[in-house]
């Protein structure tokens, strides 16, 4: 495969992926919120979560953005191999989902707030990277609104502070966000590691299926008590009460200086967005719902 | 109680609202997010008059996704974007004869008590629901302030029977988040973490 057709491949399978991400919830979220309005009890939270679904569903059907926020363009890309131009590949890729699909010209200068008009810009899109020896690139897109991004929060807790700490750091940060990150939401939650790796930490643990749990057992045990601790707060649907705050709760943990506890919370409205394609050397593509 | 109801708002239509009723809307929505409050702040403090008006209307704390066919503006996507933001810009546009603020998340108490001294209602939409929400838009009307770019020029969007819209914080100091907001912080004083 030549350079520039490996260019096009990429270009095309990010408008691919970003149709798909923005349009369609995966099938984990949707069983998540289905399974949610059977349990709720408040009858303004159901009315939310039968609003939602339908919304969803209507989505799907004709292929259209279901949220108008569709989000800053973040991807995470497991590379095998790579090839000069990947970036500005992925970047053509966002400027021509922008105007085709179309979604909403989010990206802005942090200072002078002026729209870029085209969703990149210096840093946009986000690519986080991860490198696996294989013959294809994976890429995942995550659209990430506003609203839910906005409630991000990060503590250096003193290790002493211990679980208890943790847990009561992350549900003071739910019970202030309240309605504002679009509840029922996907909390993700990142431990240890140095400051900006635990806040990675806590974005990556969103890209999990809703309703897995960590293989450590002592992290998916948090990740259950967290959950319960969040559901059990009252908040509901888009902060209006009822027993559905969170789909679920996800732990990333990382080793950490001995002087050190980080805790770091990243928000997933219930839109939790993603799609994901492998793209092979041999210049053929799977696109995966995921 | 579930109302139907047309713009302009009366006074004692927005009276009759209370936290809890749902509320579909026929009419004009004024679509507005961060910048376009910002701007009308800066016309209410050099005493300019509006391009828009506010008597009687509803504002709608969002952004559309649009798309333009020939001449004509089509509304893609729309859904409410988190009030707080607007929050400390919001009791002068309320002053200046708002009747309704549609958008998700709720707002401070600043904004609860201009509700209250100007007879006015914050109206919760269930947030994302985008696609529906432009099967309700009717016709785009205008486009005003379009070089605050497009996420944040203000729309005048005809719409029908836009709903359902929960009443959340009503003209009688009543505030479904705060009411929420005081019953969690109770649950969580029973939590053992």
């Amino acid at each position: 495969m030549s350079a520039n057709m490996e260019d096009k491949l990429i270009e095309e399978t990010v408008i691919a992926l970003l149709r798909r991400a923005v349009a369609t919830l995966p099938g984990d979220v949707l069983a998540a919120l289905e399974a949610s309005l059977l349990i709720e009890r408040n009858p303004t939270a159901k009315r939310e979560l039968s609003r939602i679904l339908e919304n969803v569903r209507e989505a799907r059907a004709c292929m259209l953005p279901m949220c108008q926020d569709t989000g800053l363009p973040v991807f995470f890309a497991r590379m095998g191999f790579t090839f000069p131009g990947f970036e500005e590949a992925v970047a053509r890729g966002v400027r021509r989902a922008t105007e085709d699909i179309p979604l909403r010209k989010n990206v802005v200068h942090p200072l002078t707030r002026e729209n870029t008009g085209d969703n990149t810009g210096k840093g946009m899109p986000y690519i986080c990277y991860s490198y696996e020896p294989s013959d294809y690139i994976e890429l995942i897109v995550m659209p990430k609104g506003g609203g839910s991004e906005n409630m991000s929060a990060l503590a250096m807790l003193n290790p002493s502070s211990g679980i208890g700490g943790i847990k009561r750091f992350v549900l003071d940060t739910v019970v202030n966000a309240g309605g504002r990150p679009c509840p029922p939401i996907i909390l993700g939650v990142g431990i240890g590691g140095t400051a900006d790796e635990c806040m990675a930490l806590a974005k990556k643990a969103l890209l999990r299926p809703v309703g897995s749990h960590s293989p450590d057992s002592s992290i998916a045990r948090l990740e259950m008590e967290m959950l319960h601790a969040i559901n059990a707060t009252g908040i509901g649907p888009m902060g209006l009460g009822g027993d559905t705050t969170a789909l679920a709760v996800h732990v990333e943990y990382a080793c950490c200086h001995t002087a050190s506890l980080p805790v770091a919370v990243n928000f997933q409205c219930y839109a939790a967005r993603r799609a994901r394609a492998r793209i092979y050397r041999d210049g053929s593509v799977e696109i995966g719902g995921e | 109680m579930e109302y139907h109801l047309s713009t302009p708002l009366s006074k004692e239509a927005v009276a009759s609202l209370r936290a809890g009723d749902v509320v579909y809307i026929t009419g004009v929505f004024i679509v507005a997010r961060d910048k376009a409050h910002m701007r009308m702040a800066e016309y209410f403090k050099g005493q300019k008059e509006l391009p828009f008006k506010l008597e009687g209307a509803v504002i709608f704390h969002g952004a559309p996704i649009v798309k333009k066919e020939g001449n004509e503006w089509k509304i893609v996507a729309i859904g409410p974007t988190t009030s707080a933001r607007m929050s400390s810009l919001e009791p002068a546009v309320i002053e200046h004869g708002v009747a309704v603020i549609v958008g998700k998340g709720g707002m401070d108490n600043t904004v609860l008590k201009a509700l209250h001294d100007y007879g006015a209602a914050y109206l919760s939409m269930t947030g994302g629901t985008a696609v529906m929400g432009a099967r309700m838009v009717k016709k785009v009307l205008g486009l005003v302030w379009e070089d605050l770019g497009m996420s944040e020029a203000v729309w005048l969007l005809e719409v029908e029977d836009f709903g359902p819209l929960t009443v959340a914080m009503d003209s009688h100091m009543e505030d479904l988040y705060e009411n929420v907001r005081r019953r969690v912080a109770e649950n969580i004083k029973s939590m053992h973490l």
